[in-house]
């Protein structure tokens, strides 16, 4: 795997619509992220506070499914940007959770959730314009940009986070064994 | 009654039509009743009434003529003069049309009148539909009059049952619901096969959209049916028949009732059939509105008052059908030819057709065609004929296309193959099959990956939902189609979906997802760039799809 | 009773005349996957995991419900097979809401595994997210049709071991739906007997203990042949 001047993987993880808990597992490699680290150098992410996805990614994380439009462009930025893209857990793998609301009327829920309930409703403006519109139903990352790794799992443990690191960082194929790809 | 009593029978009803100067023969089957037939047909008996002429005069309600999209239809018979055939006849004209056969009087009907030699008519070869439009449906001397029962008689009082069997399988004749199946071989299988009680099931569930062949055929002469299943009865042995008739179909079902009725009440059908020992009932079962019942093993699960599910083959119902019991299961037009084989012999059947596939075969002509109707024509003939010679070519003058056979099981034969014979083997060849008969033709205002949608979306619908190839692989392709027609596909789509279609064609249980993908694939085999067209440039060559949704 | 004999995967071994394929090449101990088939039950083949290639036929048969014959040669695994059983998976996958990570099931599915054994590791079909409202008025179970692949296990073992013949199905295509009674609320069935087989022998979460909640449901489908064997062999097993 290539690697930038200072000899280390240029990391990146994105969070789209999922509950943070792929981040979590990821930080759940507990004593070995130390090599992790010494390892690539983690360009972009939740935990670091970058706020533009920077250009020459080798690798790129994403949790979470495409839920609305910030998801979708930043989702094709990291196509653009990156070498690998990995689906990081069932979110951004199946949709998950998120993707329960699929069923239902986009319109009529964001009715029902901001304007028919308790409490004062948002005014109609930031719905438009400082929120990012949902789009109409969830989509796993594959269906909006070519994916390459799959990482299952809700979350993915910390051993198949591992595997699928070791793997990477070999240069070998990510093929996980069967216990380590079930959803769920 | 015996064979006698039968032929005098004919004799009484040949007498009596002969004391006429003239018949009309008033189509009332479903195309020209919808097309105001039976207010013609009213009409007609309301001006002979009214000019007094009922010694001199009938009028008589029967089947199918055939070209259907001329209808109501009017056929004048004179003793000693050709018939005339009018269309498009209106209530009002009835009286007209008494004028001039009866009356002699100069009235202007030429443009009303069809042609003697319209090659709609002449290059036909009616075997099954020989009697159609002839015969009153609801009168059994009117079948008899024609000949009819009597190759029953024959069969049973001169023929083995090997030797009904081997006159099948000698004429040729392979089964008209679709598979083309020798049915001299399927009848051997039943006779053959151990077992007490047997059966014989006639199929008249017939589904593809736009095919109307089996319905013409039992609103039209349903004796005929009845005379071929009773035929089958003997040669298998079996005592029971069923003739499944679709749930759409009441008046064939009607007419049929009345048919068994009266059989029964002349001893043709029911117990000792014309005197001899052999007994035959037939029952009617309707279908209650499912496409797949049209498969063998769902129907029978239907007339076991089971859910219309397809169950795995073996066993073929030749050896475990209805009830455990060996049971033979022909299309109903199969059964139509069976009386005209034993009638006429083997070696008269096999003159017609080709090398593999004998006789002549129905077609219900559809879709962009200047004659739409129901047509018999001999195997072997061609597209061009049936299209241009047939049906009068295509409306406005615009370029043929593709021909659909076969319905959502089938697929198109595009204009280059116009000049290939159609039997069994070439439209399989061309990706296509013979189906059950439809036959929808195209001009280039058709757009293919459309077409393919619209019998994808068929067959989503009818699919019983047993195994999951068919249940929601059908859902899926059709929802790639629906991408490709709406612009929001990509080449990847289009390769997943022709795995899919192979998937589905070789893991589904039964005939209806095994076959599901072929409209696909025959489009996608003549008219790939039409597809590509949709997704890389977003265009309609056709100009029939709209581009208007996004792809996120 | 006769004995037919037939190449599985290349080797030859012997059955007995009457035998399912599937039964026979699992008494040679190949794993093949399949949903619909419990042992126990009249053979469905519906879910078409358990498809075989037969030389000589261009079509694949489902080996639950083909007989073993003379001659016959068979393969169980190849590219073909293992493509085509993801697909019948992903299919699965993609017809209802199957999301693992909120199911009684979870870590238990037999779907799951067999998703996961087969490789599926994401599905290439649009997730078709039907609207399919559950049954709770049942006062032990729980009927969720999102969960439900169609096996129809649970009306099999209703009808044929129970004897209740409470659950059938309605509906045709992807309309499918198993149902209680005439398609009344499961509750208020009358011919229910509250045995709960159908809860033990559903492979997936679409039927399940009331109060059970994410991950907790172990199913048996044991019993069935506890069951069928003191009935039909009078063989008990007390333990």
């Amino acid at each position: 795997m290539t690697t930038t001047a200072s000899n280390k993987v240029r990391l990146a993880t994105a969070w789209f619509g999922g509950c943070a808990g792929c981040h979590m597992s990821l930080l759940d490699l507990d004593e070995r992220l130390i090599d992790v680290v010494g390892l690539v150098d983690i360009v972009y992410s939740p935990v670091a506070d970058i706020k533009v996805f920077p250009e020459g990614v080798d690798v790129t994380l994403v949790e979470g499914a495409c839920c609305n439009d910030e998801n979708v462009h930043l989702a094709h930025e990291v196509r653009e940007r990156s070498k690998i893209v990995i689906a990081f857990g069932d979110c951004a793998v199946t949709g998950n959770v998120p993707s329960m609301r699929n069923r239902l009327d986009r319109d009529q829920m964001i009715n029902s959730v901001y304007f028919e309930g308790p409490g004062k409703p948002p005014p109609t403006s930031v719905l438009g314009h400082f929120l990012p519109t949902l789009i109409p139903k969830v989509l796993p990352l594959h269906q909006v940009i070519p994916v390459d790794i799959f990482l299952p799992g809700c979350p993915p443990d910390p051993e198949r986070i591992w595997a699928a690191i070791v793997a990477l960082l070999k240069g070998e194929p990510v093929l996980l064994p069967e216990e380590m790809r079930s959803f769920g | 009654m015996n064979r006698t009593e039968l032929y005098a029978m004919a004799q009484a009803e040949l007498d009596r039509q002969q004391k006429f100067r003239c018949r009309l023969l008033c189509c009332a089957s479903t195309p020209c009743i919808s097309s105001g037939g039976t207010a013609v047909y009213e009409a007609v008996k309301q001006a002979i009434e009214a000019e007094g002429l009922q010694a001199e005069v009938e009028a008589v309600a029967t089947g199918c003529v055939g070209p259907c999209s001329r209808g109501p239809l009017i056929t004048v018979k004179m003793e000693g003069r050709e018939d005339v055939v009018y269309e498009q006849v209106t209530p009002e004209m009835a009286a007209r049309i008494l004028d001039k056969h009866l009356r002699s009087k100069p009235v202007a009907l030429d443009d009303k009148m069809l042609p003697a030699d319209w090659p709609f008519f002449v290059k036909q070869k009616k075997i099954v539909l020989a009697d159609s439009g002839t015969v009153d449906p609801e009168k059994l001397e009117s079948y008899v009059a024609r000949g009819g029962y009597t190759a029953l008689g024959h069969a049973l009082r001169e023929m083995t049952p090997e030797e009904v069997c081997e006159e099948i399988a000698r004429s040729g004749i392979r089964g008209r619901g679709g598979a083309g199946y020798p049915s001299g071989l399927k009848w051997h299988m039943v006779r053959k096969a151990p077992g007490e009680k047997k059966y014989v099931v006639a199929n008249g569930d017939e589904g593809d959209p736009g095919a109307y062949m089996d319905r013409t055929l039992m609103e039209s002469d349903p004796h005929r049916v009845l005379e071929g299943m009773a035929i089958a009865g003997y040669a298998v042995g079996a005592d029971q028949g069923y003739i499944y008739v679709r749930g759409e179909y009441p008046l064939a079902a009607k007419r049929l009732e009345k048919a068994i009725r009266a059989a029964e009440r002349r001893g043709l059908l029911g117990s000792r059939v014309l005197d001899s020992n052999f007994s035959f009932r037939i029952d009617i079962r309707m279908g209650a509105g499912a496409f797949v019942c049209g498969e063998e093993t769902a129907l029978m699960a239907s007339i076991m008052g089971r859910r219309g599910q397809p169950v795995p083959r073996p066993p073929y119902p030749a050896n475990k059908g209805l009830w455990g019991g060996p049971t033979l299961i022909n299309n109903v037009e199969t059964f139509g030819n069976i009386a005209a084989i034993i009638g006429n012999g083997a070696e008269w059947y096999a003159s017609f057709g080709t090398e593999k596939s004998k006789g002549a075969k129905i077609f219900a002509l559809a879709g962009k065609v200047n004659n739409t109707g129901l047509i018999e024509v001999p195997i072997g003939i061609t597209l061009r004929e049936i299209v241009y010679d047939i049906g009068g070519g295509i409306p406005g003058g615009r370029a043929f296309k593709a021909a659909q056979t076969g319905g959502p099981s089938g697929g198109c034969i595009p204009a280059e193959y116009l000049d290939t014979p159609i039997d069994y083997e070439t439209l399989q060849k061309l990706g296509s099959i013979m189906g059950s008969g439809g036959l929808i033709v195209m001009d280039d205002q058709s757009c293919m990956p459309d077409v393919a949608k619209f019998f994808m979306e068929f067959c989503m619908d009818e699919s019983c939902g047993k195994c999951t190839p068919c249940r929601v692989g059908t859902v899926q392709m059709h929802r790639m189609l629906d991408k490709i027609t709406n612009g929001t596909a990509t080449m990847d789509d289009l390769k997943r979906l022709e795995e899919l279609c192979l998937m589905v064609k070789e893991s589904s249980l039964c005939g209806l997802g095994q076959t599901a993908p072929n409209p696909i694939y025959s489009t996608l085999r003549y008219f790939r760039d039409e597809y590509e067209a949709h997704i890389k440039d977003h265009h309609c060559p056709a100009g029939v799809c709209q581009f208007g949704a996004k792809a996120v | 009773m006769s004995v037919v004999t037939l190449t599985i995967n290349d080797k030859l071994v012997s059955a007995q005349a009457g035998q399912s394929l599937l039964s026979a090449i699992k008494d040679q101990g190949i794993d093949i996957p399949t949903l619909c088939c419990l042992e126990g039950l009249t053979d469905w083949g519906g879910c078409r995991l358990c498809m075989v290639e037969v030389v000589g036929s261009p079509r694949l048969v489902a080996s639950c419900v083909t007989p073993v014959a003379e001659g016959m040669v068979i393969q169980t695994e190849s590219q073909r097979l293992t493509a085509y059983r993801k697909m019948i998976v992903e299919l699965l996958l993609s017809e209802r809401n199957h999301i693992c990570a909120s199911c009684v099931m979870n870590g238990g599915c037999e779907l799951q595994s067999v998703a996961a054994k087969l490789g599926v590791d994401h599905v290439r079909y649009d997730y078709l997210c039907p609207d399919l409202p559950m049954d709770a008025s049942h006062e032990r179970n729980v009927m969720d049709p999102n969960r439900c692949i169609l096996c129809t296990r649970c009306v099999r073992v209703c009808d044929q071991v129970e004897g209740a013949h409470t659950l059938d199905v309605m509906g045709r295509g992807i309309q499918q739906r198993v149902i209680a009674g005439l398609n009344q609320a499961w509750g208020t069935s009358r011919s229910c007997t509250k045995c709960g087989k159908c809860v033990q022998v559903c492979p997936t979460g679409a039927l399940f203990k009331k109060g059970a909640t994410a991950a907790e449901m172990e199913k048996q489908h044991d019993f069935l042949i506890w069951i069928l064997d003191g009935r039909e062999k009078k063989i008990w097993r007390w333990s």
